[in-house]
């Protein structure tokens, strides 16, 4: 495990470099780096940030110094914490480490499926063939970002796999399910965006007024389920 | 309480010391590109340094006030009046119900942070403030304010009430903050840098461009970054990163090779290498930054990097401790 810094007020704690080898394995780990330093309650930390194998540490350097800690000595303090923290965490796998399964219905009407038919040339296959195998899969949710509340799927049928628009759309609607290589995601606010949009959820991924914000995070499982277009428009929480 | 936006300016938005805890949610920490300036506008004020103030982008804007308020203002070089009368930056000044304030362009610098007592009283979402202007939550309705606009103003502390009575004759205080605090902006900026974690995927001849060359600050920045239109980088290998934790001040290259000087309200994760970040104690020179603006990069140590932060820390406590004695 590497750790370097981002900046001056941030570490990398690096858990893998082969990401695509065992993403399963690697996300895991990722999340088990996550509880740890959470429990570990090092001071000056303010935050975490997990990606797909790496989970960002966020400290105020200020609040480190004022732990009798030497300005030259800031990253080796805190990485010396961090290392700690993993070694001695042992948190029982409970609560958060049990993957939560969300099933998110999907409207794949014409009308908001704007990329379906690309997407079915692509890969051979009927347009209904496409709906039907995005549908039977189950989906890992790897990270959240590229806007508040985006979940980064993993488990993509390759047969799916579209590369993303040259040209991104300038506005793509809140909700739109979209497929960006071998990637799947969820756009919850409108946004600029290259991926190819197969349908629409009227589930709200991110709502400012609740917290947690967003309706998924790292390490949960995602089913789709198909709906109508009289669903979708009738849709109630 | 409130106060008037008759003119809401090229970009104004309401903006606190940012919002943490939820990276892991996709939330930018977004807040103040100069978080310093509006701390040390804040204390001028007689605020909590975490209180909420305005952002302001190239000016143009003109306001009035429903009652007496202590305000500041630090940035840019830019001309703000009272009246007739023009208010330095760095000083506190007194407002009296119905005088109008005027902020005009700047001419050097592109955004200052203006603070009035007992803070803008706008709900806190997800822990702050903060205007997110991407994901349009938080500040006023989540969005830039516009002319028309009427904010509302908390209530001021003890402190704000004697520099008001201080201040009912000389109007603007005749102390101020440090001329280096108050007026950030620069016509040759050098930021300071340290490396990334990318940094060796770049030869020699670029690491030199990098640290030597001057970079053009490119039309299309904003306050998710400040891009340059050259020159260009280039990296030795084109391995595929993986998509990480970034952050303000993180300097990525992208595939075109422009360099992109990441700010407050940038993503939360990127794929782009990242090839050196600009210090905290800089930050605020990015946030001057405007197109057609020239920049050097020099690279320092990370013990350098926190030795000036301690020692701006340091001399900003005993500012704050000066501030104090005149409350009296």
């Amino acid at each position: 495990m590497k750790i370097t810094p981002l900046g001056d007020s941030a570490l990398t704690v690096r858990v893998d470099d082969r990401f695509k080898d065992a993403p399963e394995k690697t996300l895991k780990e990722v999340l088990n780096v996550v509880r740890r330093l959470e429990d570990a309650h090092i001071p000056g930390v303010i935050e975490l940030a997990p990606a797909y194998t790496t989970v960002g540490v966020f400290f105020d350097p200020i609040r480190v110094i004022n732990c009798a800690v030497e300005p030259g000595s800031v990253v080796e303090w805190i990485t010396q914490k961090i290392c700690e923290g993993l070694a001695h965490g042992k948190r029982k796998q409970g609560g958060r480490a049990v993957a939560r399964v969300v099933e998110v219905p999907v409207c794949y009407d014409p009308e908001f499926a704007l990329d379906l038919d690309h997407v079915a040339q692509h890969a051979q296959m009927s347009p209904k063939e496409v709906v039907d195998l995005h549908r039977a899969t189950d989906y890992l949710v790897n990270c959240i970002g590229f806007t508040p509340g985006f979940p980064y799927l993993a488990g993509l049928p390759e047969k799916l796999a579209t590369p993303r628009h040259a040209t991104p759309r300038k506005e793509i609607a809140a909700g739109s399910v979209a497929i960006g290589g071998r990637q799947s995601g969820i756009y919850p606010l409108r946004s600029p965006g290259g991926w190819n949009v197969i349908g629409r959820t009227p589930l709200r991924l991110f709502d400012p007024q609740t917290n947690p914000p967003a309706l998924l995070r790292a390490g949960d499982r995602l089913r789709f389920q198909a709906i109508s277009r009289q669903e979708f428009e009738t849709w109630t929480f | 309480m409130s106060l008037s936006l008759t003119r809401a300016g090229f970009l104004t938005s309401v903006q606190d010391l940012g919002r943490n805890g939820f990276r892991q949610f996709g939330v930018s920490l977004g807040g103040a590109l100069d978080v310093f300036a509006l701390r040390v506008a804040n204390l001028l004020a007689g605020n909590d340094e975490s209180d909420a103030g305005l952002e302001i982008t190239l000016g143009g804007l003109r306001m009035r006030f429903e009652d007496k308020r202590v305000i500041a203002w630090c940035g840019g070089e830019f001309d703000v009046r009272v009246g007739s009368t023009p208010l330095p930056a760095g000083h506190s000044c007194l407002l009296n119900a119905d005088d109008e304030l005027t902020i005009n362009q700047p001419k050097v610098g592109c955004r200052a942070w203006l603070t009035i007592s007992g803070g803008i009283d706008v709900p806190f979402v997800l822990g702050s403030r903060s205007t997110d202007l991407r994901a349009n939550f938080g500040g006023l309705d989540g969005r830039a304010l516009r002319d028309g606009d009427g904010l509302p103003l908390g209530k001021q502390s003890e402190f704000s009430r004697s520099l008001i009575d201080l201040l009912r004759e000389q109007r603007v205080a005749s102390w101020s903050s440090p001329a280096e605090w108050s007026s950030s902006a620069k016509t040759e900026t050098v930021l300071r840098i340290i490396r990334g974690v990318d940094w060796s995927r770049f030869n020699d001849v670029t690491i030199q461009r990098l640290t030597r060359d001057a970079f053009v600050v490119s039309s299309d920045s904003d306050r998710m970054g400040v891009r340059f239109d050259g020159p260009e980088l280039r990296r030795n290998d084109d391995v595929d990163l993986v998509s990480e934790a970034v952050a303000p001040g993180t300097i990525q290259v992208p595939p075109n090779g422009r360099p992109i000087l990441l700010l407050g309200d940038c993503q939360t994760i990127g794929g782009y290498p990242k090839i050196a970040h600009v210090i905290t104690v800089d930050l605020p020179l990015a946030a001057q930054l405007r197109a057609g603006d020239r920049v050097r990069f020099s690279e320092v140590s990370i013990a350098d990097a926190y030795r000036f932060l301690l020692e701006r820390e340091r001399q900003l406590e005993r500012f704050r401790i000066g501030l104090s004695l005149h409350d009296s």
